[in-house]
């Protein structure tokens, strides 16, 4: 497959995108965002429905803390921002700032997902479960959804970190590490939704 | 010539105009991230500290995040980068279904006012 890949003069410019293989993750993953945006939309559609189903419960006014939020999606928002610095470490072949700006994009994904744990924990701990309202339900359902993407998405980016550490960039590796980045992006997106439409919506939307 | 998809290169084959293009783009990218937590700021400034009318957040609130959205796919996942059709054309049809998703389950299940 890498027969037609001229790499006589080094590392191609696109990595991720030189063999046919790396083009067809490119594609594939692509095609399967444009289904999680689907995935998501659903639980949006759901939680903004049932969002004033507050039953006996508490409602979002009493809940959400802004600071907190606002911590999180810095994290998040500046985690996206190593990870494309990382990418263009990436295609420059410089192995160890790539491997640096990876790994700063963890310990913020990881940070953030503290927070989103401490924040539940404060939450159940307040008497707000998964099963107070149905406004409960749809707001873990939707939130514990993308932590659950974080989480899912850290591992993967661990993982790959592991098992290519003294690798270098390869024309192997780098539409693994691509395709990570790009959904580590796609989290921060679905982010952006959740602060705006679940936290501040549910402050400042009554 | 397989064997050497696993092999790791001392250089990269990038050309000195190539390598500014990139610096220029990483320039570009730091400009975004910097718009994107400014937009942000202004989002939890609107609700946490009632710079808008109450009437307005909302809509502007989503407006912002519609923005950063755009922001976040054009420029951070390179949307806007050649050869990126097919990533658009998925990412529309996504978006495509993902509208009349949200609008259907709210009708369904019975909010009509926002």
């Amino acid at each position: 497959m890498a027969g037609h890949v001229d790499t006589s003069k080094g590392l191609p410019s696109h990595p991720e995108r030189a063999t046919l293989e790396g083009k067809n993750k490119f594609l594939g993953f692509w095609f399967f965002l444009g289904g999680e945006t689907i995935l998501f939309a659903t639980f949006f559609g759901t939680y903004l429905g049932l969002r004033n189903g507050i039953a006996d419960g508490p409602s979002s006014q009493e809940m959400f803390h802004l600071p907190l939020v606002f911590i999180m999606t810095m994290l998040l928002l500046t985690s996206s921002l190593t990870s494309v610095l990382a990418m263009f470490a990436m295609k420059k072949n410089n192995f160890r700032a790539f491997k640096v700006w990876m790994w700063i994009t963890v310990l913020l994904g990881l940070s953030f997902l503290g927070f989103e744990i401490y924040e539940f924990y404060e939450y159940v701990h307040q008497g707000f479960g998964f099963t107070t309202s149905a406004f409960s339900s749809s707001f873990y359902s939707l939130v514990g959804l993308h932590g659950a993407h974080v989480a899912f998405g850290l591992s993967w980016i661990i993982v790959l970190l592991i098992r290519y550490n003294k690798s270098g960039i390869t024309l192997t590796n780098a539409p693994k590490f691509y395709v990570a980045g790009l959904y580590w992006h796609f989290i921060d997106v679905v982010w952006v939704f959740i602060f705006t439409v679940v936290y501040l919506m549910g402050v400042g939307g009554h | 010539m397989a064997d050497n998809l696993s092999q790791p290169f001392d250089k990269s084959a990038m050309t000195e105009e190539e390598k500014r293009q990139v610096n220029k783009e990483i320039r570009k990218q730091i400009v975004v991230f910097a718009l994107m937590i400014f937009l942000t700021i202004i989002s939890f400034l609107a609700v946490g500290a009632d710079i808008v009318p109450r009437s307005f957040a909302i809509p502007f609130i989503l407006l912002l995040a519609v923005v950063q959205f755009a922001l976040q796919l054009i420029f951070f996942m390179h949307l806007k980068d050649k050869d990126h059709g097919w990533a658009t054309a998925f990412m529309i049809s996504g978006i495509f279904i993902t509208v009349p998703t949200i609008a259907a389950l709210m009708l369904l299940i019975g909010v009509v006012k926002y």
